[in-house]
């Protein structure tokens, strides 16, 4: 009988072999640019990793050494307030669209604006900002740039938290329903416990996204020379630096700006472990 | 749990009054007609068992015992289901009350993703349970015949455990809030044959103290654990559908030796279904 199929298991065999070549291939080429950007930022960023890069202010040009010390705390800090107003306005909007508006009109509604809304280019957010917080407030700051992150980071949290959700199953919920539990109780102490490991992967999410955005914060938080002065001054960012000192002539700032390319991707590396780890602690 | 004061008074009267009783009940899901027109008088401390074929409504009708079927989009119930005598869709009536005194059992064990512990003391907790919480756990663990298998291990979650036992997890989740009736869809389907045995002894202990309903696919298993059984059939409709209503409705003995109606006997006997 084996005989009698050889020919056109041969065939299928050569096809299986050139699809799998081409499979491979292409994951290869897709990795080039990847590897080339991370090997070219290692050698050139980290060989100037130290400590100074955190203790110390950039300094002005022509003058040697110096650190990042005000980029690094002030992506820190807008990332910080950029968390703050897109969390929880990210898990109650999954709450409303996932648990109690299913199927309303609203719900679709929220939810086709949320994905209008993770389209949207982040220059388009950083302008909402700077119309909405630095045109009333009268000045750049901290403040205006987490709102410009926030709205990047509010699309990110909303799906992976609605994921989370639907991932429950509904005999969860009517069990809660069914020992007299009331919808309150349900989602905040059955519901929202089980989901915890996609909150937290969405915040890492959002957090990887909005710790390389430049465009929003260009004309937001601005930059500073300077340490942190308060939420409500100018704060420098890592991206915002590498973008002012890559196209700067001297040759310490453009260091600098490899340098902080380079902590930029450490920090996003480290975020998302945080989210891998969080996410394989999943009970479901 | 206690029984009121006039009833307590004359045992006659207790066995004669329905605990719950369905009258005229019709379920629809939209416009389509899922079980039609059910009267039906179910009794304190006894097992009543719903059997028939699949898609005949059993399930349905057993969800609006404690008004599980408002959380399913579009259905709505006709006629008149009432508990001691209190119409459960009446306005002032609140579901979350009326699930916690008809507690429920799923086709598919469905512990909470939290601690053996907390399974058991989230229900009573959100009721406002006073008492010692190790000593309701203990207690409730013991009555579904679970405790000497999780005492060591209660702070591991309920996902843990094997199916039977995660079934018995749920049920003794369901007597923790002391409910008056236990509803049980299918509740042994996805176990294997012991668990299935363990649930059947169980329920026997249970209806000591509680009434309960159980809908089953297997008609062994009615016929061993029920008092009373009430077997549905479907009607094909004219628009193609199926249509569930109660085919006959009597002690479990009469149904399955002498059943009154020749689609009762040829479901008993296994000539359909």
């Amino acid at each position: 009988m084996a005989e009698m199929y050889a020919p056109a298991d041969a065939r299928r065999r050569f096809f299986g072999g050139v699809m799998t070549a081409l499979v491979v291939g292409c994951t290869l080429i897709a990795l080039i640019p990847l590897i080339a950007i991370l090997l070219n930022v290692f050698i050139k960023g980290g060989g100037r990793l130290d400590t100074a890069v955190f203790t110390e202010l950039p300094p002005p040009p022509l003058v040697k050494g110096g650190g990042l010390r005000n980029a690094f705390f002030g992506t820190l800090i807008t990332l910080s307030i950029g968390s703050l107003l897109s969390v929880p306005l990210g898990i109650l909007t999954a709450i409303y669209t996932v648990e109690f508006g299913q199927g309303t009109k609203a719900a679709t509604i929220v939810r086709f604006c949320t994905n209008v809304l993770s389209g949207v280019p982040s220059i388009i957010a950083g302008l909402f900002a700077y119309g909405v917080v630095v045109l009333t407030t009268g000045k750049f700051s901290a403040v205006a740039g987490g709102v410009a992150l926030s709205v990047l980071m509010v699309p990110i949290v909303v799906r992976t938290v609605e994921e989370g959700l639907k991932s429950i199953p509904r005999e969860i919920r009517l069990a809660s329903i069914g020992v007299g539990a009331n919808d309150f109780q349900t989602v905040s102490r059955v519901v929202l416990p089980a989901v915890l490991p996609f909150i937290a992967t969405g915040v890492t999410l959002s957090l990887a996204r909005a710790a390389g955005e430049t465009a929003p914060l260009l004309f937001t938080a601005l930059f500073s020379q300077f340490g942190f002065n308060g939420a409500w001054a100018p704060v420098a960012t890592l991206s915002v630096l590498i973008y002012n000192f890559a196209i700067s002539p001297y040759q310490n700032q453009q260091e600098l700006a490899w340098v902080a390319s380079f902590v930029v991707i450490l920090l996003i590396l480290f975020i998302s472990i945080v989210s891998r780890y969080l996410t394989r602690r999943t009970v479901f | 749990m206690s029984v009121s004061p006039s009833l307590t008074g004359s045992p006659d009267l207790m066995a004669t009054q329905p605990l719950l009783r369905a009258e005229g009940v019709s379920i629809l899901y939209g416009s389509t007609v899922a079980v039609s027109n059910v009267f039906l008088d179910i009794f304190k401390h006894q097992i009543t068992a719903f059997i028939g074929p699949s898609g005949c409504g059993k399930s349905t009708l057993l969800r609006c015992f404690n008004r599980t079927n408002d959380l399913i989009p579009g259905a709505k119930v006709k006629g008149n289901i009432t508990f001691q005598g209190i119409d459960l869709y009446a306005k002032h009536v609140d579901p979350v009350e009326v699930r916690r005194r008809i507690g429920m059992v799923f086709q598919k064990p469905n512990p909470f993703p939290k601690s053996i512990y907390n399974n058991i003391a989230f229900g009573a907790r959100i009721n406002g349970y006073q008492g010692d919480m190790d000593e309701l756990v203990e207690k409730s663990l013991t009555r579904a015949a679970l405790w000497d298998e999780v005492k060591d291990k209660l702070k591991e979650s309920g996902l843990s455990l094997s199916g039977g036992q995660q079934q018995r997890l749920c049920i003794a989740r369901a007597i923790a809030v002391q409910p008056e009736v236990i509803l049980m869809d299918e509740p042994c389907s996805a176990l294997d044959p012991i668990s299935t045995l363990r649930i059947e002894e169980l329920m026997q202990e249970l209806k000591e103290q509680y009434t309960i309903v159980i809908v089953t696919h297997n008609m062994q298993q009615a016929s061993r654990v029920s008092d009373k059984t009430a077997f549905f059939n479907a009607a094909e409709t004219e628009q193609g559908g199926k249509q569930g209503y109660l085919v006959e409705f009597d002690d479990t003995v009469n149904i399955f030796t002498n059943p009154r109606e020749d689609y009762t006997r040829d479901y008993v006997s296994g000539r359909f279904g």
